[in-house]
């Protein structure tokens, strides 16, 4: 079994228009930005994939990164916890100019939303939300004498996610707090794309290490050297 | 004569009552204040909803790894017995009950402890990051606050009029001239600073608080 695809234009190939996409990371910490720019770099190239709906707890920080995508128009729709940043003007712009539609979903209530998407649980209740505005419309059900909002859970056609390491099997370790999202939305994708520092050879990565097992990811592309956000933002730097 | 407290003020009263030990999520921005004022002796272990159980202090500028940042997206260090998990076992330890405290700021409070601090309503883009989560599940939920907004309007009041993050859910409120608990859908005043009269605070104040037999004098160390 060899899960490694040769290039990062191979790796994001078969995402078409209209899709839904998980991309990994809180904030610039385990963000995909390789993934990303392959992403973009396809658009500009051929105007597809478009009109995505794309899955992130932020809406992106200056012109990298998840930010570039939004700015060149390939969403059509985005849900998230937080869309602020540092420099969160791409996408404020959009939105308030009624171009991209916003999902506002607690934080927990997202991360369980995409666990329970990667677990086959169809619908939760959870605590959060309720009496507020964001539980809006949402069924209410009483346990024990305390009501809890119904929430459904989140699937996506793909995920785009950064890992550390990777075996040939798609077996994933992460780094520090990096992992955040990246390993639910592995779980909740139909294919899930990987971009690790290192692939190794199955047997390499010590099972109790772990964090993700193979059977959650169909692709593996190796970026030795990933950017991160911040450092980007820092530099002044556009995606393309 | 202290007319009121400095924010870090109210952040070392607020970290007064923060055991040795205790699981603590402390919000972004002001409520990070808590951390620098831990009593010696103690120290609790902070909670970040990204992943990490006991981050430490910033690092020295130029050695940050931006894989090891907190909630507020800023480079943290970590502390020896520290730990990395995923977004849903951070939000497990979070709704599950599992945090001892939760320490937040506030637009409002209203008296049956229902809490606004999220949105300031129609306008803008809204972001509710994991308030609405930290809300529920903590065994305690604090808030620490100015005790009238800008122009002088009560943030403690008889009910919320910006949109709610959580229903009945703060129980204790340090402002920059009491300390305040929240008791059967009442306001207690616990410590009020005594350059202030009862009369004064609760002209200063949107809801009715119940005095008890005994209310300390709000002393804190001048910094």
């Amino acid at each position: 079994m060899d899960k490694t695809v040769p290039s990062l234009v191979a790796a994001v190939s078969g995402i078409g228009d209209g899709a839904t996409v998980m991309i990994g990371g809180f904030g610039g910490s385990g963000a995909p930005i390789e993934l990303i720019h392959a992403l973009i770099d396809r658009f500009v190239a051929t105007g597809h994939p478009k009109d995505l709906t794309i899955v992130n707890n932020n809406a992106g920080n200056g012109h990298v990164g998840l930010a570039a995508l939004i700015e060149q128009r390939m969403a059509r729709k985005l849900i998230c916890s937080f869309p602020r940043s540092a420099d969160p003007r791409v996408f404020t712009d959009l939105y308030l100019s009624g171009e991209i539609e916003l999902e506002l979903v607690p934080q927990g209530t997202l991360a369980e939303r995409i666990r329970a998407g990667g677990a086959g649980i169809p619908a939760f209740y959870t605590p959060t939300a309720y009496g507020t505005d964001l539980a809006a419309g949402k069924p209410i059900e009483v346990f024990d004498g305390r009501p809890y909002v119904q929430e459904r859970w989140l699937r996506a056609d793909f995920a785009i996610v950064k890992a550390h390491r990777g075996d040939r099997h798609g077996n994933l370790t992460y780094n520090k707090a990096a992992r955040n999202f990246n390993p639910l939305m592995c779980t909740a994708a139909a294919t899930t794309i990987a971009q690790v520092s290192e692939i190794v050879a199955p047997g390499e990565i010590d099972p109790e290490a772990v964090v993700t097992p193979g059977i959650f990811v169909q692709a593996l592309v190796a970026v030795a050297d990933p950017q991160q956000e911040e450092v980007l933002n820092r530099a002044g730097a556009r995606h393309p | 004569m202290t007319t009121k407290l400095s924010n870090a003020q109210i952040a070392w009263r607020a970290a007064q009552d923060i055991d040795d030990g205790a699981y603590v999520n402390l919000g972004i921005g002001f409520p990070e204040m808590v951390a620098q004022y831990q009593p010696p002796g103690r120290q609790a272990v902070f909670h970040t909803e990204n992943g990490i159980l006991n981050f430490g202090e910033p690092p020295i500028a130029g050695e940050e790894d931006w894989d090891l940042i907190n909630a507020g997206k800023k480079a943290v260090t970590l502390n020896p017995g520290a730990a990395f998990f995923h977004h849903a076992d951070s939000f497990a330890m979070v709704r599950g009950g599992h945090l001892d405290v939760a320490i937040l700021g506030a637009y409002q409070v209203a008296e049956n402890g229902d809490l606004a601090n999220w949105s300031i309503g129609a306008g803008g883009v809204p972001a509710v990051g994991g308030a609405m989560d930290l809300v529920h599940g903590a065994k305690r939920v604090a808030v620490i606050t100015e005790h009238v907004t800008k122009t002088g309007a009560p943030k403690l009041v008889k009910r919320c009029t910006l949109p709610l993050t959580g229903v009945a859910c703060v129980t204790r409120v340090y402002t920059s001239l009491a300390v305040i608990d929240i008791e059967n859908g009442r306001f207690v005043l616990r410590e009020k600073l005594p350059s202030l009269s009862l009369e004064e605070l609760q002209a200063l104040t949107g809801a009715e608080f119940l005095v008890p037999d005994t209310v300390a004098d709000l002393v804190v160390p001048e910094f």
